[in-house]
């Protein structure tokens, strides 16, 4: 889809002929993110439709516990220290962003008093700079007030090498930030930054007091005493937490919305397994909500009979994908398997890749593996057909993958498996262990051999599949087989990070200790070219098509093979209500509208 | 007598020096590592995970890392958590309570069914209650805990909808319902571990005292007219107990490992639930300091249990 495609498409919703959600879930379906897609549409000037919400209690306080499941738990309350999502969600329920994510990728504004625009102002012509206004008469749980002074300590915080800040990447690109007044600042980028919503908003963005962590920037951050009893502005006050067990709050009669929150105490129990996570919620109802149900939809299925909940899904930005590799994982050069000086034998051949993308069933693999939980390559599937380029829609076809094969001249063998010259279709195929994937690369496998390849399957412990210790062959960085398969997380709202992952200088490779993120080891001048003015392209348009160009190479191609999109999947208890998931957010990020019925 | 002690104490101290030796080279040379989760998000450059193993020493080698564990745990500085960053002592003086509460009470339920059920099974053998008391015991400690344990969430919390199945270790009420809660979330993890516990215990308990009752200073006992109660408390279960001595103080140091299975299923935050997902972190302070103080439990209670045979019998003399 072209510039001009995507303008005309703006026009529409402008006009009222093509709804707001339509068009976010169109460039969804695209490969972009819905954060992105709502600032093409507030750069047109559309207006932000505020998402009604239903919130129905008319005062503080009353609702009694909420009581939520997380079936890995929180170990840590630092939202800079955050490792995963469960210390993002725990930290949510004390600390806040400037602005929030909501499931159409809108930004919401919490702590802000407004959302910066270039209509208002805020956002800077040349992308350099934006504005936020603060809202006033916030206060910390300790009673102290709120200031643009917090904002630009959590900046120093952050950015500070020395602190070992998980978020350090949405800091360290902003040049300085100045206090304009005591509830207004001004943050300047070191470039035109197209993207400006990254750092202060989202799960990345909760804000810590200057007054609490001062003392305890860089080195000694570890000593801080608040790591684990965190002061916000949250809707709810820190009462105690034990680490990889339990959080708890109690109602914060200073929070700065009305008539919120509705409960009295929340509890986040973690420890345990998504099935009786699933069960607790649903079947005996002796929790309200529980986080990520990776439950086969069979067993949900029966679970719901009860009529105690329900499971909920939100299409979030995993995807669950087959990697190709570009280089040759059986020859060693200067002690290096899969390096760039060895091309694949027969994966560079695009026919092979073309034919192997055409042997993954992936209806087969959301039906009888992922259920709800995920979406056919949802990728491509979910927008209309009339905007996506016929290239780029998938199929199982095991009769069109032989005669790809053929027409490229790999004929079969007396064994029954495909060569051209000394080169045979053999590929060893891995993944982490984990049932659904050990299902899907079943089904795989059983129709490659229909078409004269044999894979051969391997799984890896997940602890070692994803580590980082580069001495070890079977971390799926260094890729040390043919095909790989794992999920890959797009859950920053900005592409820009997530489609690095093709650009050439990214190589993952012995010198840089395998930590470079282009896995696949494929290289692409023109991908390069694309990626490299996406950085600068300050018009949110024109930008959104080079994105679509750069996915729309990366499928043609055959890169990758996407599987499945897989959805945010939560236990939702009947009597639950306000709890809009976003999958653009963590699952608490609305917790002060949470209210039961 | 103590010259005995402190030789074993002396003993002790090498072995517990080769244990940590051991523990911590199989953890080092074990796969994986704490930041892992960061190596596979975008969004955390790689400095970061970099940074964060330059700073808690992760880079060192292998001799290095440990003499400096050595040294601070001699010094009484068990470390911090590299996933939670707290103060392993903290971590674990956490769970403890809950692990001692819950695997306690399930070990004096164990015996509590056992010393009764063993003693009168052995006093009447093949009788119709030793009979079926052995067939229930057999099924006892055949079903693992892991089996009894969802067989329980199915009967008494999905289909009965009586008991909770999800334990919390700070229950927010105070006086008689705080009672009654806690009696009611322990309940099935009590009595998984305690059942368990007490049908291999009733196997013991009945061996050892149809061992003792057949010898000659029983018979006199009773020819001396003595009521069969004192004979029975006084002179069999006495004698009969050292064995089952032996067996309890060796569970003992388990008590505080937690019950790995059983804790998960119940979502217990005891001290086994911390082992686990301390070693699926990689989290080696934290296995470090758990292993080790179990090793010494270990070798403490067996020189607990050598002792107590002394007590129980006094012709066994200490050299």
């Amino acid at each position: 889809m072209e510039e001009g495609q995507l303008r005309a498409l703006i026009e529409q919703v402008r006009a009222g002929a093509l709804s707001r959600r339509g068009f976010v879930q169109m460039m969804v379906g695209l490969g972009l993110t819905a954060p992105l897609a709502g600032q093409m549409l507030a750069g047109a000037g559309v207006a932000a439709a505020q998402t009604k919400v239903q919130y129905a209690p008319t005062k503080r306080g009353g609702g009694g516990a909420l009581k939520i499941l997380w079936w890995q738990s929180p170990t840590l309350l630092n939202p800079h220290f955050a490792t995963g999502t469960k210390d993002q969600d725990g930290s949510r329920i004390f600390y806040e962003p400037l602005a929030a994510f909501d499931p159409d990728g809108n930004l919401v504004p919490i702590l802000a008093a407004e959302i910066p625009s270039l209509q208002n102002g805020a956002v800077a012509k040349d992308g350099k700079s934006v504005t936020w206004k603060l809202k006033k008469n916030v206060v910390w749980h300790d009673g102290k007030p709120f200031t643009a002074d917090d904002i630009v300590f959590n900046w120093e915080y952050a950015a500070d090498p020395a602190t070992a800040a998980t978020t350090i990447s949405s800091y360290k690109d902003i040049a300085r930030i100045d206090k304009l007044d005591s509830h207004t600042v001004k943050l300047t980028f070191k470039n035109p930054t197209p993207f400006w919503s990254d750092g202060f908003c989202g799960y990345r963005g909760m804000i810590i007091p200057k007054h609490v962590f001062e003392a305890f920037k860089g080195a000694k951050s570890r000593e801080a005493p608040a790591n684990i009893k965190p002061v916000g502005t949250g809707p709810y006050k820190y009462v105690d937490f034990k680490p990889g067990d339990i959080v708890r709050g109690e109602l914060n009669s200073t929070y700065h919305m009305p008539n919120r929150p509705h409960f009295d105490t929340i509890e986040m129990k973690g420890g345990g397994d998504a099935v009786s996570a699933g069960r607790a919620v649903v079947q005996t109802g002796e929790y309200d909500y529980a986080w990520n149900m990776q439950v086969e939809e069979e067993i949900m299925r029966r679970m719901e009979q009860g009529g105690r909940g329900k499971f909920e899904t939100a299409p979030g930005g995993n995807i669950e994908h087959i990697q190709c590799n570009q280089t040759d994982p059986n020859k060693d050069v200067d002690g290096e398997r899969s390096s760039i000086k060895a091309p694949h034998p027969f994966l560079t051949d695009p026919a092979v890749r073309q034919a192997l993308s055409l042997l993954v069933d992936r209806a087969s693999v959301q039906e009888e593996i992922y259920g709800r939980g995920g979406q056919a390559t949802a990728n491509f599937l979910n927008s209309p057909p009339k905007y996506v380029s016929k290239n780029n829609r998938w199929e199982f076809n095991v009769d069109k993958a032989n005669q790809i094969l053929d027409a490229a001249g790999w004929k079969r063998g007396a064994d029954g498996i495909r060569a051209k010259g000394d080169k045979k279709l053999r590929m060893v195929y891995q993944t982490s262990i984990n049932a659904p994937r050990q299902k899907t690369q079943a089904i795989v496998k059983q129709a490659a051999a229909k078409t004269g390849i044999e894979l051969e399957l391997k799984s890896v412990t997940a602890s070692v599949f994803f580590s980082s210790d580069a001495a070890n062959p079977d971390i799926y960085s260094r890729f040390s087989t043919d095909l790989q398969m794992y999920t890959t997380t797009q859950a920053s709202p900005d592409p820009q990070t997530f489609m690095e992952q093709f650009a050439s200088w990214e190589v993952s490779a012995k010198d840089n200790k395998y930590q470079g993120r282009n896995i696949t080891r494929w290289r692409n001048d023109e991908y390069d070219k694309l990626f490299r003015a996406a950085e600068t392209e300050l018009d949110p348009v024109k930008r959104a098509a080079l994105f679509i160009r750069m996915n729309d190479m990366v499928i043609q191609n055959v890169v990758v093979i996407p599987v499945i999109f897989r959805n945010k999947v939560q236990a939702v208890s009947s009597r639950l209500r306000g709890h809009e998931i976003s999958g653009w957010d963590n699952d608490t990020a609305n917790l002060f509208n949470w209210f039961r019925v | 007598m103590s010259r005995y002690v402190v030789r074993r104490l002396l003993i002790a101290v090498p072995v517990i020096f080769g244990i940590s030796l051991v523990l911590f080279t199989i953890l080092a040379l074990a796969p994986g590592d704490p930041f892992e989760e960061l190596a596979t998000n975008p969004n955390v450059p790689p400095e970061v995970r970099m940074n964060l193993r330059a700073k808690f020493g992760l880079d060192d080698p292998l001799p290095v890392r440990y003499a400096r564990w050595l040294t601070s745990m001699a010094r009484g500085d068990w470390g911090f958590s590299f996933v939670s960053r707290v103060n392993v002592d903290t971590l674990i003086m956490q769970r403890l309570p809950t692990s001692l509460f819950v695997l306690g009470s399930a070990q004096l339920l164990g015996l509590l069914i056992a010393l009764p059920i063993g003693t009168y099974s052995a006093l009447r053998p093949y009788s119709l209650f030793d009979q079926i008391a052995t067939t229930l015991a057999f099924i006892g400690f055949s079903l693992p805990t892991f089996f009894t344990g969802l067989v329980f969430i199915l009967v008494f919390s999905l289909w009965l909808d009586w008991l909770p199945f999800i334990y919390r270790a700070d229950i927010a009420a105070t006086g008689w319902r705080w009672w009654w809660e806690n009696a009611r979330q322990a309940a099935m993890p009590v009595a998984v571990l305690g059942l368990f516990q007490g049908a291999t215990l009733t196997r013991f308990v009945r061996s050892a005292v149809i061992d003792v009752i057949r010898l000659d200073y029983v018979n006199t006992a009773r020819a001396k007219g003595l009521s069969e109660g004192v004979t029975v408390v006084k002179h069999v279960i006495r004698n009969a107990l050292i064995p089952v001595v032996t067996l309890v103080a060796l569970q003992i140091p388990g008590i505080f490992t937690g019950a790995v299975i059983t804790e998960q299923i119940f979502r217990i935050p005891g001290i086994g639930s911390l082992l686990i997902s301390s070693i699926l972190a990689n989290d080696t302070p934290v296995i470090m300091a758990i292993t080790f103080v179990f090793s010494c439990l270990v070798v403490i209670f067996n020189l607990v249990a050598d002792l107590l045979y002394g007590w129980l019998d006094p012709r066994i003399a200490y050299r």
